[in-house]
């Protein structure tokens, strides 16, 4: 391996895209395509040069690569990036949906295009940033630094209550990781440093782990979202632009995720086990209501938002049983769920954009007219209830087989799910495609032109060829997930063995 | 003799050169403001590398004991002085316009630097006294100088009686300090403030109170704050900005040596009265600004509630804790006068607009000044990766090592508070419609200015290593008297 930085440079390149479309000049329209040119130029340069860092990653160990770490603010707290079999995908991820996003904004995004496409590039630096950093302070720049853009993208070029959407967002998630903060300089004067590899070894005191545990989770729950700080999501969701729910369901969500499996399990294992119980009823919580609440929606974008939290509840079930199967299956469900929530939005985007409506009593009989989008959208929708075949099984059914080994009723209650997210998601379908065409405005609707089609294949393939051959993925993640949950379960009997002791 | 003329040589150096120009600015035939201005910057400057050059000597007192140079007040005296400084440099542009160009504004400044150089070094209470109120009586004036409005004469008049009313309190307290302590040198109050049994005597504890009231004045803390929004709203926004930054900078640095150095052993009679303070102040200034309509008002509350979060390091007494008060002081004057830039440039057709509605869809007819205004709100709001989260960071990194974790908990919360009206500014700009009447270019001056600060706090984050070494040495210049060079110490740091 090289000493050249690629993770630095894959962080900061989309920076380097922003800056060049500040410079541009010219009149309106010059510097509104130069922006989009340069922004998919450079999201395209980012996915490839990603791609590569995939390509050379060692699958085989546990251990963070690609690591670069340089003195930053002084006392232990440093610039260190690294990616392990847990984060490097989530990287890809990002990278890749994000010359989607730029390309589904392509005509959708008319006005300010140029500050547009520096919003969502600052956004891309951000959240490559959050799963490469290798040092908590750095992890809390990048993870709370996202909101500014997010904010200005739901805010400026959201919907008709963007306004009131975009501050909820804000100080919602602000209010989470400022409690968060505290946590990490507590954890900082126990480590004198704020390295994530040492803060993983340190193990601190059981009392101490409580506090932290609930200041991270308090953080995180809110990102997931959980049951029941979960309200920001759909109001964001609904107002947001079709690219920013695109990145908001398939990335953002997935960094509280992440928060969990990186700090909080491996760090407060006995808090996290005193917790699981907790978790996993807010979990169960989070499938069943949240499935029932998004049945009852009558907009389509609402109620994909009510499905993203569903299914991050078996996310959050399955990370907290500290199986291998379980945590596999969390992290498949998270990647599995960025591609097809991704997919789903889109898929409103595109209607959205023709009839300027979401709600689903104005759509109906759209197969008549529309043949490809109907299966496009239904294969998504299929991979949403998690059919057999798609991607969208592989995870459910993982963190399903996790949680039966520790609670059963909370597979019992997850596997109801299931069944409750087909409910809706097929009544949507029904509602938006079947049937006869009985708007006067559904008549002329055309079908998905070829920049959709190529925008949208992709995220079909993933879905297809990950569900019917998962191997890639969970090869990756292998060996960190063993070794997490290997090294959770030892640190749990050292600290049950040391009780009985006495 | 001449090493104590030696220390005062940056004060010294202020005070003839305010003479002279007084004398340039009354004698010359033809209006020599612009001249004065010039030689005001000069002379702040000239006083700015003597005295960060001065810190060579390392720990120094001059005339008994009365006057202390080290490493702390090298940087808090080039701190001050460059913020007065660049206050001068932004007022051109308004004074010229509003009509109140006078050559006796900037005599009046650089008086009230020297003040504040006189204050940072002091190591007596006479001396400490002495410093207050040259600053206080220049500040005072200026704050009228817009002598034809009423707003402002209230406001210069309002500073006055509050402020003298504060002086009187910080003398009282004083006095029973002395009166028990029999000195009023900081170090010999020091050797004689020694708690009994854990407990101190009651008189020198009704003094300290009495003297940390008189400070908690000068940096505007709650419960002492009253004054803020009024003299920020009525005095002249080129003259608000200076007192938003550097009076506040002088007034932490002079509150952080008399708890410090003078009364160490009383930290448990001291600490709860600062954490009272900053939890109160946090909380009023988050609070309070969110129904403000002015800018100018908004700016004054957002001040007090900075100077929450500085005392909050304060609180924890720790060499660390200095370091952070240090840092964000640093971090907040820079975010202030780069806010005030732009404020001034709040300027249509009419005259000066100061109602935060004004700002609307500034982001369509202003990009550049809208994208600095953002930052600084952002960066006043204490979002990564701009410079005010690092400020927020290493002063609550100093109150969690000292377990004052439930105000570190109130702290961040309240930060979430202030952070919505910090956005609503942003949302004004950015998301609102424009309104029809256009803003007048930026001047100049205000655009380099509220640029280069607003890229400082964008950019803060990539080599903020400078700037966190400076202030640990100053921090441990203040509490081991240590002989730290602070510009050799930067340049040979590992």
């Amino acid at each position: 391996m090289t000493d050249w930085p690629i993770l630095s440079t894959i962080t900061f390149l989309p920076l380097l895209g922003a800056l060049f479309i500040m410079l541009v000049r010219g009149d309106e329209a010059t510097i509104a395509n130069n922006s989009r040119a340069v922004a998919l130029w450079t999201t395209v340069v980012t996915l490839f040069l990603s791609i590569f860092m995939v390509a050379q990653f060692d699958g085989s160990t546990a251990d963070f690569q690609f690591t670069e770490r340089v003195s930053w603010l002084g006392g232990g707290i440093d610039y260190a990036m690294g990616v392990d079999g847990i984060s490097v995908l989530f990287v890809l991820l990002t990278t890749a949906l994000m010359p989607i996003c730029i390309l589904a904004s392509w005509t959708s995004i008319s006005h300010r295009v140029r500050e547009y496409m520096v919003a969502f590039l600052v956004l891309e630096t951000l959240m490559i940033g959050v799963f490469c950093a290798m040092d908590l302070v750095l992890f809390y720049l990048f993870f709370e630094g996202g909101l500014i853009p997010m904010f200005l993208i739901i805010g400026v070029w959201g919907g008709a209550r963007r306004i009131y959407a975009s501050f909820k967002f804000f100080l919602y998630t602000l209010i989470g990781s400022v409690l968060m903060l505290l946590a990490i300089l507590a954890m900082y004067w126990q480590a004198d440093t704020t390295f994530i590899p040492a803060l993983t070894e340190i193990g601190f005191d059981a009392n101490m782990q409580t506090w932290l545990w609930l200041a991270f989770f308090a953080s995180f729950a809110v990102k997931m979202p959980m049951w029941p700080v979960h309200t920001w999501l759909p109001d964001a969701h609904v107002e947001a632009p079709t690219a920013g729910s695109v990145i908001l369901a398939g990335v953002l969500l997935k960094m509280g995720g992440y928060g969990f499996l990186r700090f909080s399990l491996p760090m407060f294992p006995i808090a996290s086990d005193m917790f699981a119980p907790m978790v996993f009823a807010l979990s169960a919580i989070a499938i069943v209501y949240t499935s029932l609440v998004a049945f009852a929606q009558e907009d389509m974008k609402k109620l994909i938002a009510y499905s993203s939290v569903a299914h991050m509840g078996f996310v959050t079930m399955g990370l907290f049983t500290a199986t291998v199967q379980g945590v596999q299956g969390a992290v498949f469900q998270m990647l599995s769920h960025g591609w097809i929530s991704g997919a789903l939005f889109l898929c409103v985007g595109v209607i959205y954009d023709r009839m300027h409506t979401r709600e689903i009593a104005a759509y109906g009989g759209l197969v008549n007219r529309m043949p490809i989008y109907a299966a496009v959208f239904l294969l998504f929708t299929m991979a949403n209830v998690g059919l057999p075949g798609t991607s969208g099984f592989v995870g459910e059914f993982l963190t399903i087989i996790g949680a039966f080994q520790v609670s059963t009723w909370t597979a019992l209650f997850a596997a109801s799910g299931v069944i409750f997210s087909a409910v809706y998601a097929l009544s949507l379908y029904r509602r938006v495609s079947l049937g006869r065409i009985e708007h006067e405005g559904l008549e002329q609707i055309s079908d998905m032109n070829r920049r959709e089609i190529f925008i949208i294949a992709p995220l079909a393939v993933a879905t297809i060829l990950f569900g019917v051959w998962p191997m890639p993925i969970l090869d990756v993640t292998a060996s960190s997930v063993e070794a997490l949950v290997s090294n959770y379960q030892e640190a749990l009997a050292a600290h049950y063995s040391g009780l009985s002791g006495y | 003799m001449i090493n104590d003329i030696g220390l005062i040589l940056p004060e010294l150096v202020l005070f003839l050169g305010a003479m002279g120009l007084l004398m340039l600015g009354a004698f010359s035939s033809k209006d020599a403001t612009r001249a004065v201005d010039f030689g005001a910057i000069i002379l702040l400057l000239v006083a700015t590398l003597l005295s960060l050059g001065q810190s060579q000597n390392g720990y120094a007192t001059a005339f008994n004991g009365a006057f202390v140079v080290d490493g702390f007040a090298a940087l808090m005296k080039a701190l001050t002085f460059v913020a007065t400084a660049i206050a001068i440099l932004m007022s051109r542009d308004f004074m010229a316009r509003e009509k109140l160009a006078r050559f006796e504004f900037s005599v009046l400044l650089v008086l009230a630097a020297t003040g504040m150089g006189m204050m940072i070094s002091a190591n007596d209470l006479i001396a400490l006294y002495m410093g207050i109120e040259l600053q206080s009586l220049a500040l005072y004036v200026v704050a009228a100088i817009n002598r034809d409005s009423l707003r402002s004469t209230e406001a210069g008049l309002k500073y006055f009686v509050l402020g003298a009313l504060s002086s009187g309190l910080l003398l009282y307290g004083a006095s029973l300090i002395y009166g028990f302590s029999g000195s009023t040198e900081f170090a010999e109050i020091a050797k004689a403030f020694q708690p009994v049994d854990g407990q101190l005597p009651i008189a020198m504890t009704i003094g300290l109170v009495f003297l940390i009231a008189g400070l908690a004045f000068k940096i505007s803390a709650v419960p002492f704050h009253m004054w803020t929004p009024d003299v920020y709203e009525g005095a002249p926004t080129a003259v608000t900005a200076f007192f938003a930054a550097a009076p506040k900078l002088a007034g932490m640095a002079i509150f952080l040596r008399v708890m410090l150095t003078a009364f160490p052993d009383a930290i448990i009679a001291w600490q709860q009265i600062i954490i009272f303070v900053s939890f109160a102040s946090m909380l009023l200034g988050a609070f309070a600004a969110i129904g403000q309509q002015n800018i100018k008002r908004l700016m004054a509350y957002s001040s007090i509630g900075h100077m929450g979060f500085a005392l909050v390091g304060f609180a924890a007494g720790s060499q660390d804790g200095v370091s952070g008060v240090v840092l964000y002081m640093t971090l907040y004057a820079i975010m202030t006068l780069g806010t005030f830039a732009c404020i001034l440039s709040m300027r249509r057709e009419g005259g000066m607009v100061e109602r935060i509605d004004n700002l609307a869809g500034l982001s369509q007819t202003r990009p550049f000044m809208a994208a600095c205004l953002a930052i600084m709100m952002f960066s006043l709001a204490g979002i990564p990766p701009m410079a005010g989260f690092f400020g927020k960071l290493f002063v609550f990194r100093a109150a969690i090592d000292a377990g004052l974790y439930g105000l570190s908990i109130l702290g961040v919360l309240s930060s979430v508070v202030g952070a919505y009206y910090y956005l609503r500014i942003v949302k004004i700009m950015y998301i609102d419609a424009p309104s029809d009447d256009n803003y007048q270019p930026m001047p100049r001056e205000l655009s380099i200015l509220s640029g280069v600060m607003a890229g400082f706090a964008l950019l803060f984050f990539v080599y903020p290593a400078p700037l966190i070494d400076l202030s640990n040495i100053a921090a441990a210049a203040l509490l081991n008297g240590a002989g730290t060079d602070v510009v050799t110490g930067l340049i040979s740091r590992p």
